[in-house]
């Protein structure tokens, strides 16, 4: 699949957008909002604007953004148009949140609004996943581990968001860094296993089965319809090459996972006087390493339709 | 699926002979003239003259080899929108801009509320949805739903421009959902398949496979076969003496 | 969403105004329906009551609206600035430009008329063209057939008065069993894919001999991937086992060919080889009944068809024309074994088709319920139909031994009795002809005067050195060489040489070089980049060009126009009146003769006029006689459709043959009708005339049509039409190169004439291969028409050029694997001449030692109003310039044409080539690149086309 920048923007900003504001809500509820006004100011001001800013980047994505609110209408079949539903929803009791935690609005209910909060981000990011997951075309999005992954690294990214913040305004306290750290670490125990499991499938379609013909043995393209690229092998025809996406995979690991976690535990480990620096090496680390996980997660999807343009299997 | 209206008794759509197609292009052109005209036109060329001219086609047509060895064949291979019964490019579409008709089957995109997110492109299995770069939305087969009922057009016309233009006659049109309708029947004689069932979708379109090669001595003819290897003065003379016939003229 | 179902559309009325007329995109002709809305182009389709498509359309005739719209339409006439071929132009008014033609014109035909060289391509107004020619003096004038079928149209009417394509075709509806020699898309585009698919749905058996496997050959039951140059060998076989196995329509020799004549057996004599005849000038033959020689035409006679060493009147020895074919084919270098040796395809296989063909042919015979007489008055309750059918083009016709090729193919079809009967092939009218038509080139040495018409047309047909159009010395009389002892044949003309020897001044300078709609400096020449030096060679004492004038009408900008002094901008198809007609090429169907019309369906916006119309005004201008009456006025003021109208050839005889008289009652001959083109309008543009049943079937032998094609002028005389299975003109050429007769070649020439014109067919290896090293240039290199482009004129056509919008090196997988060459890798292709970088594409379907690409699709930049980086002149390429137009030189130093040596049909399929693995530095761009051509003040290209018919829209770049 071509990797759109757009869309690997949406999904990564949203996600650890959502991240974060998954762990504002469980810090309010467990009492561990940090105390510093312009943390939180901060905080949900990155959230809602990594999520807007998402949101934003999506439309890029369309032909016809000017028409985006039709987007919403079938929710009760489309994964896109629930995720679009959930991620207006979810503006409600975030806003709600965010009111009673940086302005002292409606605090009696703060509680609420976290759980809300923390119910409606879970859901979206579910929804986001699920829209790529629900696809049958291609298998290596179609795999139930898929939204766990997306759950898991907007958990990631969004804790690490979250540890860094407060190393750059307030004492952080270890109970986020294990949470931040538990989250990386499951992250990246699903990540991995997601890619032995994309490895370890068996491609079972062929070319003939693509032209309806399975007994004719092995087919292969001798001329292609049109002598330049179509819109579908722009769009779906994109392939990387098995070194490239080893090399970025190790990336991945590396940026999204080892460096953040060994943050982690310096952070735990040292003294505060070095928390800024760490936190800020995780954030910048998580944040490339996620762009590029998600590249990944684009360009080593392979679909359906290459089958008519050249590949072999899928 | 609550997009997806009930099945429809009525399933139109195209039946290929991959027997006789020549892989002539007649009706990915022809296609794209009715359409750029049609209901879901015009349809974008880009870069028409210059270094990377690309477009919105409705249809195309591959050329494959299939087989090892001497077994090898060429096979021509027109493709377009299958119609599915069950296709997840309609459900996936977030606008309800993408739609299986309910009377007949076709399954349309509403070109004044496609948001162009391409979703729907990702979910066919079967490259039949184009993007139009130029118009920001969706294009796909309409099944030419603007000639096959077309009241102003002869009735022989109302066929897809595809069909009418196919100069080997590898293309029909018809109910699939009819069993005794020409399409279906041709189907039942020719074995005719659907594409990648394993996925689901259901395809309506069938495309009837190419008939055996012919190029194995045949019973019929080894009698009359030729018999001698090299040429002798007998071979010569015997020609001559069958060939001295008292015929007139 | 179900239930919120949008309303869609349904009744949309195509467009306002609908108009019949006749496609161009190629020379098909299919009648088409062009639907418009607000005076815009919105959809073409077949027309339905058409009896060449019958409604279907091919995949260019569905894009004609991006050639009618496209930015490589010329504008306006263009003079000449800057240095030629740079293509700086100065747009220039009608009467400027006419005036400058005219002014060219007149001064050579009014000091040596042939000194004007006018050739056409594959134009349909020849009816005009050559008459123009005619009536200005000039021999020096033919169209494309010299460089595209000639051994094909010449073998076939030398031998049984037909061909295929326009000529004849099989009878689609009985034939059992069909054989496809060398077709890739033909001219006949759409009726053969109409025909293939309806032989698939009836089980006929479809073979398809090919060095490629696609398109026709993708469906054949069975695909025979023949080594090129070799079909003559393959058929020779074919004929030898048929022979052999006792297999042949001897009834059908006796009476329908020359089978029977007896052949002069006098070594030395200057009639050896002659057919033996009497005082009267008729063949004679033995009549086994009384023993006697007898004139061969007589009803009533017993012939002998084997008859060897038969005493003749003056105690001379005859054998007949069949001994000597029979024996030529029993020989043993035609046995199977041998000709799979040459041609690649296993000896039993080659049985096995001979013994199919057999069996179709006698065992499984039809019997129509159609009655039918015979020349000799005869009748016949039934016809009998041998269902063995075939056609064949470029594939055996372009190459330096197609004519023989061609003739060994026609003598299969003659000796399976198939020729005009039910399930064989059928002709069309106007043919059946005399074998050959009764119709000899003019221009003889000393015919040539200033001011003055020639006695007849440029082509025809010559059946012996008399009819040549040599010098005394046995020099070239016209410029392309044609009718001299280089293409005794020609019948066509050599298009293809008239570049070349008009700058070289061999065999004398021309004045004004004058083409139309012929891309001469790219894909129809060979060496292109020698064809490029020869347009702008400069004489180095005058300074002038050799060619010193050069007229063009295009209708787009070609690579060709801006080698142009003066260019002469054409319409588009939709933009004119055309006739196809009984003069020139009809569309006949075997049983309708038909001819159509096209007429103008939109109107242009721009200053260009159709080339007819310019033609008739530069007759006029010129005061040729029939262009102007008798005070000197133009005779066709209204232009080409006044001269459609009123134009006769013969006294009733006019380009059209339908609704002739006053009120349009008569058919073929009848005086002009004002209103004939608006009937033929009311009519769908085209007229075909039913033939009766009686007269549908054995044609060549048909009273009830031989009496009614004299009767209307297709033949001379109502004489059955003899199948040549000796060929007796080409003996007379070899006469004559034994020293015979007044007219002789030069030495130079004495061999080849000696070898290759045998009057019985026979394969020999073509010339290109014989006169390199094959093991230097082990890989036969050819090219194949795709079915979404018409040559180079596709390629500005927005939609077709994302279809083919460059080529590639298709070449078989075994061949790229000893290569360690993949798909995708780039090869240089290097011929005895040149070398081209090329892209690869493997593939298991061609013969192993062929490579092939598609034909014209290189562009050179700048050419088409395309974007110089286009892919068509990046990646896409020709083989032309690998091409040589001269065989390496012989004995004396002479240098033929890389043609047929009877003919001089172009042999563009003889190429041989090596490859070679171009370096990954040298990969991705094709060579040669030419300098980048800038068209003069081309129309704007827009960067997006968003065409709807109504209305154009598209940002301007
Ligand atoms: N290597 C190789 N070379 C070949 C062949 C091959 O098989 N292999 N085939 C040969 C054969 S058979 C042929 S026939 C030739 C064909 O070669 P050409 O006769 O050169 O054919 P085109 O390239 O179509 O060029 C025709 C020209 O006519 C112009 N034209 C198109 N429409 C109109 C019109 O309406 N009016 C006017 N005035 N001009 C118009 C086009 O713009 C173009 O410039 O190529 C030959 N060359
Ligand atoms: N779409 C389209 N249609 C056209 C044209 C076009 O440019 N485009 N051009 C028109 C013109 S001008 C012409 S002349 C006709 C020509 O029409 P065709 O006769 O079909 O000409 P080619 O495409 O040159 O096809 C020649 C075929 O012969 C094969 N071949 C080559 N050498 C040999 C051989 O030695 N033996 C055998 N058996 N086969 C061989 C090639 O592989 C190829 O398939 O098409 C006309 N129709
Ligand atoms: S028009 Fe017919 S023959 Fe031509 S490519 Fe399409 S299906 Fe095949
Ligand atoms: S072929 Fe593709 S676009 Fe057409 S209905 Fe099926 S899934 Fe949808
Ligand atoms: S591109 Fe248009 S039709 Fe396709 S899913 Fe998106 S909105 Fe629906
Ligand atoms: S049915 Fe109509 S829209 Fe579909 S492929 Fe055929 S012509 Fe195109
Ligand atoms: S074959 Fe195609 S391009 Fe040629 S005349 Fe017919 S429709 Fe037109
Ligand atoms: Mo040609």
């Amino acid at each position: 699949m071509h990797p759109a920048y757009s869309v690997i923007f949406f999904t990564t900003a949203s996600g650890a957008g959502y991240g974060l504001l998954v762990w504002l809500g469980l810090a309010e509820l467990l009492g561990e909002m940090p105390s510093n006004w312009w943390f939180r100011f901060m905080a949900f001001g990155l959230a809602t604007g990594l999520v807007v800013a998402g949101l934003l980047s999506s439309t890029f994505h369309l032909g016809r953004p000017e028409r985006a609110l039709n987007a919403f209408s079938q929710w009760r079949s489309s994964w896109l148009s629930r995720e679009g539903v959930l991620a207006v929803a979810t503006f409600i009791p975030v806003a709600l949140f965010g009111l009673a935690s940086v302005f002292g609005l409606f605090v009696d209910a703060a509680d609420l609004w976290a759980v809300l909060t923390i119910i409606f981000a879970l859901l979206t990011v579910w929804c986001t996943s699920m829209i790529y997951n629900s696809l049958t075309t291609i298998r290596a999005w179609n795999d139930q581990i898929v939204p766990p992954v997306y759950i898991a690294l907007a958990l990631a990214t969004g804790g690490i968001l979250f540890c860094g913040l407060t190393t750059l305004m307030d004492n952080l306290g270890a109970g986020a860094i294990w949470a931040a750290l538990v989250a990386i670490i499951a992250g990246w125990i699903l990540k991995v296993l997601y890619w032995s499991r994309l490895d370890g499938r068996k491609l079972t379609l062929t070319t003939a089965d693509a032209i309806g013909l399975p007994k004719l043995g092995r087919v292969r393209p001798i001329e292609s319809p049109h002598s330049q690229a179509n819109f579908v092998m722009r769009e779906m025809g994109y392939t990387v090459g098995r070194r490239h996406a080893d090399r970025l995979r190790t990336y991945t690991v590396i940026g999204l996972f080892v460096i953040p976690a060994l943050c982690c535990l310096a952070l735990l480990a040292l003294p505060t006087g070095f928390a800024p620096l760490f936190g800020l090496i995780a954030i910048l680390s998580a944040a490339a390493g996620v762009l590029t996980e998600r590249w990944l997660f684009f360009a080593e999807a392979q679909h359906v339709v290459s089958l008519y343009y050249g590949a072999e299997a899928a | 699926m609550t997009s997806l209206p009930a099945p429809s008794q009525k399933k139109l759509g195209l039946v290929i002979d991959l027997d006789t197609c020549v892989g002539c292009q007649a009706c990915a052109t022809s296609c794209k003239e009715w359409n750029t005209g049609g209901f879901s036109g015009p349809l974008s060329d880009q870069d028409p003259y210059g270094a990377d001219p690309h477009g919105t086609w409705l249809n195309r047509v591959h050329m494959y080899e299939a087989g090892e060895g001497d077994d090898t064949r060429t096979v021509n291979f027109p493709r377009s929108c299958l119609h599915c019964e069950t296709p997840a490019c309609v459900t996936v579409c977030p606008t309800g801009a993408s739609y299986k008709r309910a009377e007949d089957g076709i399954v349309l995109v509403n070109p004044d509320t496609c948001i162009g997110c391409k979703l729907c492109s990702w979910a066919c299995p079967y490259g039949a949805r184009e993007y139009d770069y130029a118009d920001g939305t969706m294009k796909k087969c309409t099944l030419c739903v603007d000639r096959i009922y077309n009241e102003t057009l002869e009735p022989e016309d109302r066929q897809p421009a595809c069909v009418r233009a196919c100069p080997t006659g590898a293309r029909h049109f018809g109910d699939l959902g009819d069993p005794t309708s020409a399409v279906s029947q041709l189907v039942a004689d020719r074995e005719g398949v659907a594409l990648m069932p394993e996925l689901g979708y259901n395809p309506v379109n069938r495309y009837l496979p190419p008939r055996e090669r012919r190029n194995a001595p045949s019973a019929d003819t080894t009698t009359t076969a030729a018999p001698a290897v090299g040429t002798d003065a007998g071979v010569v003379d015997k020609f001559f003496a069958w060939a001295d016939k008292a015929l007139t003229r | 969403m179900a239930g919120n179902q949008p309303d869609v559309a349904l009744n949309e009325p195509v467009g306002d105004t609908v108009k019949t007329t006749t496609c161009y995109m190629c020379a098909c002709r299919c009648g088409i329906k062009v639907h418009l809305k607000d005076g815009k182009v919105r959809y073409i389709e077949g027309n339905r009551d058409h009896p060449v498509n019958k409604g279907i359309l091919c995949g260019k005739g569905a894009a004609g609206i991006m050639q009618h719209y496209s930015p490589a339409r010329l504008q306006a006439p263009m003079k000449r600035v800057g240095p030629r071929g740079s293509g700086e132009f100065q747009e220039i008014s009608w009467d400027e430009a006419l005036e400058l033609a005219g002014g060219w014109l007149g001064k050579v035909r009014s000091e040596d008329p042939k000194k004007l060289a006018f050739f056409t391509g594959r134009d349909q107004s020849q009816a005009l063209t050559g008459w123009f020619a005619q009536q200005f003096g000039t021999p020096n004038y033919a169209a494309h057939g010299g460089f595209c079928s000639v051994n094909m149209a010449a073998a076939g009417l030398y031998t049984f008065g037909g061909s295929f394509w326009e000529f004849g075709e099989p009878d689609w509806e009985h034939t059992k069993y069909f054989l496809m020699f060398g077709v890739a898309e033909e001219h006949g585009s759409n009726p053969i894919k109409a025909a293939l698919g309806k032989l698939k749905q009836r089980g006929a058996k479809v073979v398809v001999i090919n060095p490629v496997r696609t398109g026709y050959g993708a469906i054949a039951d069975e695909w025979i991937g023949i080594k090129p140059g070799t079909d003559g060998m393959f058929v020779a076989s074919l004929i030898r086992e048929l022979l052999i196995s006792e297999n042949i329509d001897l009834a059908s020799l006796v009476r329908y060919s020359n089978a029977p004549w007896l052949v002069i057996n006098d070594p030395g004599a200057s009639d050896h080889g002659l057919f033996a005849r009497d005082p009267n000038g008729n063949p004679l033959c033995l009549d086994k009944t009384t023993g006697d020689i007898v004139d061969a035409m007589r009803p009533d006679i017993t012939p002998s068809i084997i008859a060897t060493n038969i005493a003749l009147d003056d105690g001379r020895k005859a054998d007949t024309s069949f001994r000597l074919l029979a024996a030529r084919f029993l020989g043993a270098e035609y046995a199977p074994e041998q000709a799979e040796t040459v041609t690649g395809i296993p000896a039993h296989t080659i049985r096995r088709i001979a013994a199919e063909l057999a069996d179709a042919a006698f065992n499984q015979a039809i019997e129509l319920d159609i009655p039918w007489t015979d020349w000799a008055g005869r009748e016949h309750k039934t016809t009998t139909g041998r269902p063995v059918s075939m056609h064949a083009m470029r594939g055996i016709s372009a190459h330096s031994n197609g004519f023989q090729t061609c003739r060994t193919l026609h003598i299969l079809q003659i000796l399976l009795g198939t020729i005009d009967c039910p399930g064989g092939f059928r002709y069309k009218a106007p043919f059946p002809k005399a074998t050959p038509p009764p119709l000899k080139p003019f221009g003889k040495h000393g015919t040539i005067k200033p001011n003055t018409p020639m006695g007849g047309p440029p082509l025809g047909f010559t059946v012996g050195p008399d009819d040549l159009l040599v010098g005394p010395d046995g020099t070239p009389e016209r410029i392309d060489k044609a009718y001299s002892w280089d293409a005794p044949v020609a019948a066509h003309g050599l298009m293809h040489m008239v570049i070349n020897n008009a700058a070289k001044q061999d065999p004398y300078p021309v004045d004004v070089l004058f083409m139309y709609m012929a891309n001469m400096s790219w894909n129809s020449s060979m060496n292109v980049p020698a064809v490029l030096r020869n347009l702008t060679a400069k004489d180095e004492k005058t300074g002038e060009y050799k060619i010193p004038k050069i007229i063009y009408s295009d209708a787009y900008y070609s690579e060709t126009v801006s080698y142009a002094d003066l260019v002469l901008p054409d319409t588009t198809y939709l933009e004119r009146w055309d006739c196809i007609s009984f003069l020139d090429r009809p569309i006949s169907d075997p049983d309708a003769p038909a001819d159509s019309i096209r007429q103008p369906v939109t109107t242009p916006d721009r200053d260009v006029r159709p080339f007819q119309d310019v033609v008739l005004d530069l007759g006029g201008r010129l005061g040729l006689p029939g262009f102007v009456d008798d005070a000197g006025k133009p005779k066709y003021p209204g232009g080409y459709s006044d001269y459609i109208v009123n134009h006769e050839r013969a006294p009733g005889v006019g380009p059209l043959a339908g609704f002739r008289g006053v009120d349009g009652d008569k058919y073929g001959k009848g005086e002009p009708n004002p209103n004939q083109l608006q009937r033929y309008i009311e009519n769908g543009c085209f007229y075909a005339h039913e033939l009766e049943p009686t007269q549908r079937y054995m044609k060549h032998a048909n009273k009830n049509y031989l009496d009614w094609a004299q009767d209307i002028g297709f033949v001379g005389h109502a004489n059955p039409v003899t199948f040549q299975l000796y060929l007796e003109p080409l003996q007379k050429f070899r006469l004559a190169a034994e020293g015979h007769g007044d007219v002789l070649p030069p030495d130079s020439h004495k061999q080849r004439i000696q070898r290759f014109f045998d009057p019985i067919p026979f394969w020999y290896a073509p010339f290109e291969g014989t006169l390199l090293d094959e093991d230097e240039y082990p890989m036969h290199a050819i090219t194949q028409r795709p079915m979404a482009m018409y040559h180079s004129w596709g390629s500005q056509n927005a939609w077709l050029r994302q279809i083919h919008g460059f080529n590639r090196l298709h070449m078989h997988t075994s061949k790229g694997a000893s290569l360690g060459v993949e798909t995708d890798h780039w090869v240089w292709i290097t011929s005895a001449i040149g070398r081209v970088k090329a892209q690869v594409q493997l593939m298991d379907g061609v013969n192993p030692d062929t490579v092939w690409t598609w034909n014209a699709i290189g562009k050179r930049a700048g050419a088409w109003n395309l974007d110089p980086e286009a892919p068509e002149a990046k990646k896409g390429f020709l083989l032309n310039h690998l091409i040589s137009e001269l065989l390496p030189e012989r004995d004396g130093g002479y240098r033929f044409s890389n043609s047929d040596p009877i003919t001089g049909q172009a042999a563009w399929y003889d190429l041989r080539v090596k490859i070679e693995k171009a370096p990954p530095a040298e990969t991705g761009e094709t060579v040669p690149q030419f300098e980048r051509l800038v068209p003069s003040n081309p129309l704007l290209r827009p960067d997006t086309l968003q065409y709807s018919g109504d209305n154009r829209t598209g940002a301007q770049s």
